[in-house]
């Protein structure tokens, strides 16, 4: 038989004006099971948190029904009032006879009987709760961090620093991802390589981290704390524990590819680094490419490599870790600028991309620097940049901002006149979006400063006529049509998720939206942490961000994987779903529910010897939602702390007041 | 007679008595800020806190009219806003199910409802009780299992039909 205490707070008048506080206190004490019921004036301070400790003391009570304010406010001030005195904190319920009584009602009968009828169904819940204990699980204080771009190097640093190991695992042959491809950055004209690579050299010198290189995820199993992640080491066919890094090989590779890192603008070779402060500063063969590997010939990397560190024979790895929690930092692609025919599709070589600008203009680019036209190798004079091409697009299903194209095209212009002063730059936009720190200001340089020339307006069409390009557009300032003759022209293309970021969401268990950049657990208020527990985003593949922003992601998505492995084990909240075997029909309507995965089916062993199947809640993933309780057809799994009993008694005991 | 005239009474002065199933993120926040902002709004609702609207069952609710009350209220987050991402989904779908069902066995379904109230949205959640109490008191009492007077709830449609 329960022995519960009611505590009728008058919350100075904002209750006790409204509400007869002393006449509840009275009725409530006739309630079966009501040992004590008593008013008073501050529940919520001290000498009223102590009143309750005392009566539990006093009146051996092993229920506390406190009728006050919102348990939005003081649910955890009274739980750990109760918890101090001994007693399980969910033993104690709330009844809100304040915001929801006192505060929305004139009529003193009616609000007073409402707070008694209110009450009345915290005492019939507060009968059937159990004592709930958080579960304790062991948990792998390992963190995984996908993508060596500038956030997930930032990311690796920060947990690493606190102490904890990382694993960081990049699929090209180095870290760096796409700032590596810059050549300054906005708003400080920062040379993009000069602030990355010591961030580099960081993450390769820290003890705690461990750099997978040309190497990509393959599977993710387990749940948060304990995941099992399969990494597949693909095979460079060069020894990395022998290799010096002295680039004869590469100096006497026949071969000549397209380099992916200059979008196609310079050539490599088959064996490779990407840029020259690729760490590790060990080179890849590009089987694809290499005349050994598709005609059997040539090896003469491994003839001139005085370490003797080449190695045809080597094979890809695929490895298995425990995984604690995992950072997502997969980065973004750029659109295709041939989405436009209009703008040449592709046929005119002088219309560039963003990128492609960055890697000419780039002193260890493929023209060391210099801006040259790609068809004919002259230095352009008149260039056009164009903003928004792919981004702000209903018709492509590209509707966003890419939050970038503003900032680099003004990048880009001051860079075009810092390497050609007599250059005419011209530059179409819809809006300029310069929002962050120094940005506008850095805009207004582009403009008054270096004269780039900026028409607000689209542009329809570009063709080609006696060598140069046509760029005709719209100024809507001016309100008249313009055409320039241009020798060049530079798309500023869409930042779009990665081609495989479907496949990587679904590896890891996470939602993504239309645009297919990963979704964040609250847009607001939780951009770095995912619905499914143990995943954290950071950079763009979350969505479209600057480098300021990426960074400051990780060290977010950083402080949350800390905050998980503060604690040996993993403390999950009790509130959670229980499977009853018994019951249970293995029908699974419950896995298909729970927006957490957090169902599993497991083979138990049963007293006989037998094995059996049997579904079970992951208490550290699941939320305490109960979508799965209210839809199991067997009544086979129940909410703690919400159970039907508990619900059903709340409803039962309206019935008897009427 | 005594009793005729006390029936009729009660049925003068009768008022509609309305249990609401608030999700604890969204629409019980919603109903605490109404308060906070001194809305007033009728005394007939009386409100049962749930984690997730997408916890109701519906037998909570044919529970709660057999019971003897006249009217029921749920009410989650807004579509793509629910703190454990699809559980206000699961209600609504459950809610349409469930007004089928209230049809066919003879209950007005518009006795049951159903409304997005967010956290931010204090004067929607008053604007809702009033519509709730206006709508649910038009309907009269809930004759169908109506409670004799001091008793236990009705047993079944059968004797309602007195």
């Amino acid at each position: 038989m329960a022995r519960i205490g009611v505590f009728v707070c008058h919350c100075g008048t904002n209750i006790a004006r409204t509400v007869d506080v002393k006449y509840v206190a009275e009725e409530m004490s006739k309630e079966k099971g009501v040992i004590i019921s008593r008013d008073y004036k501050y529940m919520c301070s001290d000498p009223g948190q102590n009143i309750i400790k005392e009566y539990i003391r006093l009146y051996k009570l092993d229920r506390v029904v406190v009728a006050s304010c919102s348990p939005l406010l003081h649910e955890r001030t009274f739980q750990n009032t109760v918890k101090e005195e001994g007693l399980n904190p969910y033993l104690m319920e709330m009844a809100n006879i304040r915001e929801q009584c006192s505060w929305v009602h004139k009529d003193r009968a009616e609000a007073t009987l409402k707070a008694i009828e209110l009450i009345k169904m915290s005492l019939a819940k507060v009968r059937m709760n159990e004592p709930l204990f958080p579960k304790r699980t062991p948990m792998e204080r390992k963190a995984l961090v996908i993508g060596g771009g500038i956030s997930g190097m930032q990311a690796a640093l920060d947990i690493a620093m606190v102490g904890h190991p990382v694993i960081l695992v990049e699929r090209a042959p180095s870290i760096g991802g796409r700032m590596a491809q810059f050549d300054k950055t906005f708003p400080t004209l920062d040379c993009a390589a000069c602030i990355l690579t010591p961030k580099m050299v960081d993450v390769r010198s820290n003890p705690n981290i461990r750099i997978l290189t040309y190497s990509e995820v393959e599977s993710v199993e387990g749940y948060v704390g304990n995941f099992e992640v399969k990494i597949r080491k693909k095979a460079r066919s060069v020894d990395m524990s022998k290799c010096t890094g002295c680039g004869e090989c590469m100096q006497k590779c026949p071969s000549r590819v397209d380099s992916e890192f200059d979008l196609g603008l310079g050539k490599r070779k088959a064996i490779y680094i990407p840029f020259p402060q690729a760490v590790p500063n060990v080179p890849v063969i590009d089987r694809t490419h290499c005349r050994f590997f598709t005609q059997g010939k040539c090896k003469v990397c491994q003839k001139v490599c005085p370490a003797e560190a080449i190695n045809y024979e080597q094979t890809d790895e695929i490895i298995s870790e425990k995984i604690g929690a995992i950072v997502a930092a997969t980065g973004f692609d750029l659109s295709d600028p041939n989405d436009y025919s209009e703008y040449g599709g592709g046929r005119y070589k002088d219309v560039i991309n963003g990128l492609q600008f960055e890697r000419m203009i780039n002193a260890s680019g493929p023209t060391e620097g210099h801006l040259k036209r790609p068809s004919d190798g002259k230095e352009p004079k008149t260039i056009v940049f164009i903003q928004c091409v792919g981004s702000r697009d209903e018709n492509l299903g590209r509707p966003y901002c890419s939050k970038m194209c503003c900032m680099y095209t003004a990048k880009h212009a001051i860079l075009t006149k810092e390497h050609i002063p007599d250059a005419q730059v011209y530059v179409f936009y819809i809006d300029i979006r310069a929002a962050g720190k120094n940005y506008e200001e850095f805009v207004r340089r582009a403009i008054e400063q270096y004269g780039a020339n900026y028409l607000r307006g689209r542009v329809s069409r570009i063709f080609e006529k006696n060598g140069k390009l046509i760029v005709r557009g719209a100024d809507t300032l001016l309100r008249s049509q313009v055409e320039i003759e241009a020798d060049m022209v530079v798309l500023a293309t869409a930042l779009v998720a990665r081609s495989d970021a479907v496949k990587v969401a679904q590896m890891l268990g996470i939602p993504y939206d239309q645009n297919r950049f990963f979704t964040e657990m609250h847009p607001k208020l939780a951009p770095v942490e995912n619905v499914t527990a143990g995943i954290y985003l950071t950079g763009a593949c979350q969505a479209p961000k600057d480098i300021p922003d990426s960074v400051a992601s990780a060290s977010g998505a950083s402080v949350k994987v800390c905050a998980l492995f503060a604690n040996e084990e993993l403390i999950s909240d009790p509130m959670t779903a229980q499977v009853n075997p018994a019951l249970c029909s293995l029908c699974k309507t419950c896995v298909d529910l729970c927006p957490f995965s957090a169902i599993v089916e497991e083979e138990v062993k049963r007293p006989d010897g037998r094995t059996q199947k049997q579904m079970r809640v992951i208490d550290g993933v699941c939320h305490g939602c109960g979508a799965c309780v209210a839809s199991c057809r067997s009544g086979a799994i129940t909410l703690k702390g919400y159970t039907d009993q508990q619900i059903f008694s709340e409803i039962e005991s309206l019935a008897s007041s009427f | 007679m005594e009793a005729k005239r006390e029936t009729e009474e009660q049925e003068k002065n009768w008022e509609p008595k309305i249990l609401a199933f608030l999700c604890r993120w969204c629409s019980y926040a919603g109903a605490d800020l109404t308060g906070s902002s001194r809305i007033s709004y009728p005394a007939n609702v009386r409100i049962l806190r749930v984690p997730c609207s997408g916890r109701v069952n519906p037998l909570f609710i044919l529970k709660t009219l057999r019971s003897g009350m006249d009217g029921v209220l749920v009410s989650g987050c807004h579509p793509g806003d629910c703190h454990y991402t699809a559980g206000n989904y699961n209600a609504r779908r459950k809610f349409a199910i469930l007004s089928n069902l209230l049809q066919y066995v003879g209950i007005d379904p518009r006795r049951v409802q159903f409304s997005w109230v967010s956290a931010a949205e204090g004067d929607k959640f008053a604007k809702v009780v009033n519509n709730v109490v206006a709508d649910v008191k038009a309907l009269g009492p809930n004759e169908l299992f109506r409670l004799p007077q001091g008793g236990q709830p009705a047993p079944g449609p059968a004797s309602a039909h007195e």
